[in-house]
Protein backbone atom coordinates (compact mmCIF):
# COMPACT_ATOMS: atom_id res chain seq x y z
CA UNK A 1 0.00 0.00 0.00
CA UNK A 2 1.18 3.50 -0.84
CA UNK A 3 1.73 5.77 2.13
CA UNK A 4 1.61 9.52 1.90
CA UNK A 5 4.89 11.12 2.96
CA UNK A 6 4.93 13.47 5.95
CA UNK A 7 7.62 16.16 5.98
CA UNK A 8 8.59 18.23 8.99
CA UNK A 9 9.56 21.87 8.68
CA UNK A 10 10.59 23.30 12.05
CA UNK A 11 7.59 22.46 14.23
CA UNK A 12 5.05 21.97 11.47
CA UNK A 13 4.21 18.78 9.59
CA UNK A 14 3.67 19.16 5.86
CA UNK A 15 1.50 16.76 3.94
CA UNK A 16 0.66 17.08 0.27
CA UNK A 17 -1.87 14.57 -1.01
CA UNK A 18 -1.05 13.91 -4.65
CA UNK A 19 -2.78 10.60 -5.12
CA UNK A 20 -6.42 9.58 -5.44
CA UNK A 21 -7.36 8.61 -1.91
CA UNK A 22 -8.34 5.03 -1.26
CA UNK A 23 -10.05 4.54 2.09
CA UNK A 24 -7.13 2.59 3.53
CA UNK A 25 -4.59 5.23 2.43
CA UNK A 26 -6.36 8.09 4.19
CA UNK A 27 -6.89 5.98 7.30
CA UNK A 28 -3.17 5.18 7.35
CA UNK A 29 -2.40 8.87 6.82
CA UNK A 30 -4.51 9.84 9.82
CA UNK A 31 -2.61 7.39 11.99
CA UNK A 32 0.77 8.47 10.59
CA UNK A 33 0.06 12.17 11.24
CA UNK A 34 -0.90 11.50 14.85
CA UNK A 35 2.14 9.29 15.38
CA UNK A 36 4.41 11.97 13.91
CA UNK A 37 2.86 14.72 16.06
CA UNK A 38 3.42 12.61 19.14
CA UNK A 39 6.95 11.58 18.10
CA UNK A 40 8.22 15.02 17.02
CA UNK A 41 6.18 17.33 19.22
CA UNK A 42 5.04 19.22 16.13
CA UNK A 43 2.60 22.01 16.98
CA UNK A 44 0.83 22.09 13.67
CA UNK A 45 0.11 20.12 10.52
CA UNK A 46 -0.71 21.49 7.10
CA UNK A 47 -2.49 19.13 4.73
CA UNK A 48 -2.64 20.35 1.14
CA UNK A 49 -5.40 18.74 -0.93
CA UNK A 50 -5.21 20.99 -4.00
CA UNK A 51 -4.52 17.95 -6.19
CA UNK A 52 -7.70 16.17 -5.05
CA UNK A 53 -10.59 16.45 -7.50
CA UNK A 54 -12.94 14.59 -5.16
CA UNK A 55 -13.54 14.56 -1.41
CA UNK A 56 -16.43 12.36 -0.36
CA UNK A 57 -18.07 12.08 3.06
CA UNK A 58 -15.68 9.36 4.25
CA UNK A 59 -12.58 11.34 3.29
CA UNK A 60 -13.99 14.56 4.77
CA UNK A 61 -14.88 12.80 8.00
CA UNK A 62 -11.43 11.27 8.28
CA UNK A 63 -9.79 14.68 7.73
CA UNK A 64 -12.10 16.29 10.30
CA UNK A 65 -11.43 13.55 12.85
CA UNK A 66 -7.71 13.92 12.22
CA UNK A 67 -7.96 17.62 13.17
CA UNK A 68 -9.87 16.79 16.35
CA UNK A 69 -7.44 14.06 17.36
CA UNK A 70 -4.44 16.27 16.63
CA UNK A 71 -5.83 18.98 18.87
CA UNK A 72 -5.94 16.45 21.71
CA UNK A 73 -2.21 16.06 21.14
CA UNK A 74 -1.76 19.82 21.24
CA UNK A 75 -1.38 20.42 17.50
CA UNK A 76 -3.47 22.43 15.05
CA UNK A 77 -4.38 21.05 11.64
CA UNK A 78 -5.13 23.22 8.64
CA UNK A 79 -6.41 21.89 5.31
CA UNK A 80 -5.38 23.95 2.30
CA UNK A 81 -6.23 24.17 -1.38
CA UNK A 82 -9.77 22.77 -1.57
CA UNK A 83 -10.85 23.05 -5.22
CA UNK A 84 -13.99 25.18 -5.84
CA UNK A 85 -15.95 22.23 -7.31
CA UNK A 86 -15.02 20.12 -4.26
CA UNK A 87 -16.19 22.87 -1.88
CA UNK A 88 -19.53 23.18 -3.73
CA UNK A 89 -20.00 19.41 -3.63
CA UNK A 90 -19.13 19.11 0.07
CA UNK A 91 -21.69 21.78 1.02
CA UNK A 92 -24.37 20.17 -1.20
CA UNK A 93 -23.58 16.82 0.37
CA UNK A 94 -24.60 18.37 3.70
CA UNK A 95 -21.40 17.74 5.59
CA UNK A 96 -20.81 19.60 8.81
CA UNK A 97 -17.19 20.56 8.54
CA UNK A 98 -17.26 23.22 11.23
CA UNK A 99 -14.48 21.40 13.07
CA UNK A 100 -12.08 21.78 10.15
CA UNK A 101 -9.79 24.76 9.69
CA UNK A 102 -9.17 25.54 6.02
CA UNK A 103 -7.13 28.03 4.05
CA UNK A 104 -7.12 28.73 0.34
CA UNK A 105 -3.44 28.00 -0.18
CA UNK A 106 -0.29 26.88 1.60
CA UNK A 107 0.90 30.47 2.26
CA UNK A 108 -2.36 31.35 4.02
CA UNK A 109 -2.30 28.04 5.85
CA UNK A 110 1.14 28.80 7.23
CA UNK A 111 0.02 32.28 8.20
CA UNK A 112 -2.89 30.75 10.14
CA UNK A 113 -0.64 28.30 11.96
CA UNK A 114 1.76 31.13 12.77
CA UNK A 115 -0.78 33.76 13.88
CA UNK A 116 -3.88 31.98 15.09
CA UNK A 117 -2.31 28.83 16.43
CA UNK A 118 0.62 30.71 17.98
CA UNK A 119 3.25 28.67 16.23
CA UNK A 120 6.52 30.65 16.08
CA UNK A 121 7.42 32.10 12.70
CA UNK A 122 10.51 30.52 11.23
CA UNK A 123 10.96 32.87 8.28
CA UNK B 1 -27.63 4.09 -25.49
CA UNK B 2 -24.10 3.41 -24.36
CA UNK B 3 -23.40 1.36 -21.25
CA UNK B 4 -20.38 0.71 -19.13
CA UNK B 5 -20.10 -1.74 -16.25
CA UNK B 6 -17.70 -1.55 -13.35
CA UNK B 7 -17.57 -4.42 -10.92
CA UNK B 8 -17.12 -3.63 -7.24
CA UNK B 9 -15.09 -6.40 -5.65
CA UNK B 10 -12.49 -4.65 -3.57
CA UNK B 11 -12.07 -1.28 -1.92
CA UNK B 12 -9.97 0.14 -4.75
CA UNK B 13 -12.92 -0.40 -7.12
CA UNK B 14 -14.62 2.55 -5.36
CA UNK B 15 -11.86 4.74 -6.80
CA UNK B 16 -12.06 3.01 -10.21
CA UNK B 17 -15.83 3.57 -10.42
CA UNK B 18 -15.73 7.26 -9.51
CA UNK B 19 -12.90 7.90 -11.99
CA UNK B 20 -14.84 6.14 -14.74
CA UNK B 21 -17.99 8.15 -13.98
CA UNK B 22 -16.03 11.41 -14.05
CA UNK B 23 -14.48 10.48 -17.40
CA UNK B 24 -17.83 9.61 -18.96
CA UNK B 25 -19.47 12.75 -17.52
CA UNK B 26 -16.65 14.85 -18.93
CA UNK B 27 -16.98 13.25 -22.38
CA UNK B 28 -20.73 13.89 -22.29
CA UNK B 29 -20.14 17.59 -21.70
CA UNK B 30 -20.94 17.95 -17.99
CA UNK B 31 -19.12 20.89 -16.37
CA UNK B 32 -16.48 20.47 -13.67
CA UNK B 33 -18.93 20.97 -10.77
CA UNK B 34 -21.38 18.38 -12.12
CA UNK B 35 -18.51 15.98 -12.84
CA UNK B 36 -17.39 16.35 -9.24
CA UNK B 37 -20.93 15.87 -7.90
CA UNK B 38 -21.44 12.73 -10.02
CA UNK B 39 -18.05 11.30 -9.03
CA UNK B 40 -18.76 12.03 -5.35
CA UNK B 41 -22.24 10.47 -5.47
CA UNK B 42 -20.68 7.43 -7.15
CA UNK B 43 -18.04 7.20 -4.44
CA UNK B 44 -20.71 7.26 -1.71
CA UNK B 45 -22.91 4.62 -3.37
CA UNK B 46 -20.08 2.35 -4.51
CA UNK B 47 -18.75 2.43 -0.94
CA UNK B 48 -22.20 1.36 0.28
CA UNK B 49 -21.99 -1.68 -2.04
CA UNK B 50 -18.52 -2.54 -0.78
CA UNK B 51 -19.42 -1.96 2.86
CA UNK B 52 -22.77 -3.70 3.03
CA UNK B 53 -22.82 -6.21 0.16
CA UNK B 54 -19.05 -6.64 -0.46
CA UNK B 55 -19.63 -7.08 -4.19
CA UNK B 56 -21.86 -5.56 -6.83
CA UNK B 57 -21.82 -3.68 -10.07
CA UNK B 58 -22.00 -0.03 -11.14
CA UNK B 59 -23.71 0.46 -14.51
CA UNK B 60 -23.26 3.80 -16.26
CA UNK B 61 -25.69 4.66 -19.05
CA UNK B 62 -25.76 7.65 -21.37
CA UNK B 63 -29.36 8.62 -21.95
CA UNK B 64 -30.57 10.64 -24.90
CA UNK B 65 -34.23 11.31 -24.11
CA UNK B 66 -33.83 13.38 -22.02
CA UNK B 67 -30.08 13.90 -22.28
CA UNK B 68 -28.34 12.81 -19.13
CA UNK B 69 -26.40 10.21 -17.26
CA UNK B 70 -28.01 7.32 -15.42
CA UNK B 71 -26.00 5.27 -12.96
CA UNK B 72 -27.19 2.06 -11.34
CA UNK B 73 -25.62 0.55 -8.23
CA UNK B 74 -26.67 -3.08 -8.00
CA UNK B 75 -25.85 -5.61 -5.33
CA UNK B 76 -27.13 -8.89 -3.98
CA UNK B 77 -26.40 -7.88 -0.42
CA UNK B 78 -28.57 -7.96 2.71
CA UNK B 79 -30.98 -5.30 1.41
CA UNK B 80 -32.35 -2.28 3.26
CA UNK B 81 -35.18 -2.95 5.72
CA UNK B 82 -36.64 0.53 5.69
CA UNK B 83 -35.56 2.61 2.67
CA UNK B 84 -37.29 5.71 4.05
CA UNK B 85 -35.34 5.47 7.29
CA UNK B 86 -32.14 4.82 5.32
CA UNK B 87 -32.71 8.13 3.53
CA UNK B 88 -32.89 10.08 6.79
CA UNK B 89 -30.02 12.37 7.57
CA UNK B 90 -27.65 10.89 10.10
CA UNK B 91 -29.09 7.40 9.87
CA UNK B 92 -26.48 4.69 9.57
CA UNK B 93 -25.95 1.16 10.73
CA UNK B 94 -22.19 1.76 10.72
CA UNK B 95 -20.76 3.15 13.97
CA UNK B 96 -18.93 6.45 13.44
CA UNK B 97 -20.44 7.00 10.02
CA UNK B 98 -21.98 10.38 9.28
CA UNK B 99 -24.98 8.64 7.73
CA UNK B 100 -24.70 10.85 4.70
CA UNK B 101 -24.11 8.23 2.00
CA UNK B 102 -27.62 7.90 0.60
CA UNK B 103 -29.10 11.28 1.48
CA UNK B 104 -25.86 13.01 0.48
CA UNK B 105 -25.77 11.26 -2.89
CA UNK B 106 -29.39 12.26 -3.50
CA UNK B 107 -28.55 15.92 -2.96
CA UNK B 108 -25.89 15.76 -5.67
CA UNK B 109 -28.13 14.49 -8.48
CA UNK B 110 -31.52 15.29 -10.06
CA UNK B 111 -33.21 11.97 -9.36
CA UNK B 112 -32.55 9.03 -7.10
CA UNK B 113 -34.55 5.87 -6.44
CA UNK B 114 -33.87 2.91 -4.18
CA UNK B 115 -35.25 -0.53 -4.87
CA UNK B 116 -34.40 -2.96 -2.12
CA UNK B 117 -35.60 -6.31 -0.85
CA UNK B 118 -34.24 -7.78 2.36
CA UNK B 119 -32.23 -10.91 1.62
CA UNK B 120 -32.29 -10.26 -2.14
CA UNK B 121 -30.37 -7.08 -2.78
CA UNK B 122 -30.46 -3.39 -3.52
CA UNK B 123 -30.47 -1.27 -6.65
CA UNK B 124 -29.92 2.46 -6.31
CA UNK B 125 -30.47 4.57 -9.44
CA UNK B 126 -29.28 8.12 -9.88
CA UNK B 127 -29.87 10.42 -12.84
CA UNK B 128 -28.50 13.82 -13.73
CA UNK B 129 -29.68 15.91 -16.67
CA UNK B 130 -27.14 17.28 -19.08
CA UNK B 131 -27.53 21.05 -18.78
Amino acid sequence: MNRIPILKLHNILLISIQTDLHDVIIQALQEDILTEISRTGAKGALIDISALDIVDSFMARTLRDCGMMASMLGAKVVITGIQPAVAITLVDLGLDLSGITTACDIDTGFEYLHKEAGIPDFK
Amino acid sequence: MMMQNIEIKEESDIVVSRRMVREIAQEMGFGIVDQTKLATATSELARNIYRYAQTGVVVVEKETDPDGIRILFEDKGPGIEDTEQAMEEGFSTTPGSLGLGLIGAKRLVDEMTIDSTVGVGTTVMIFKHLP
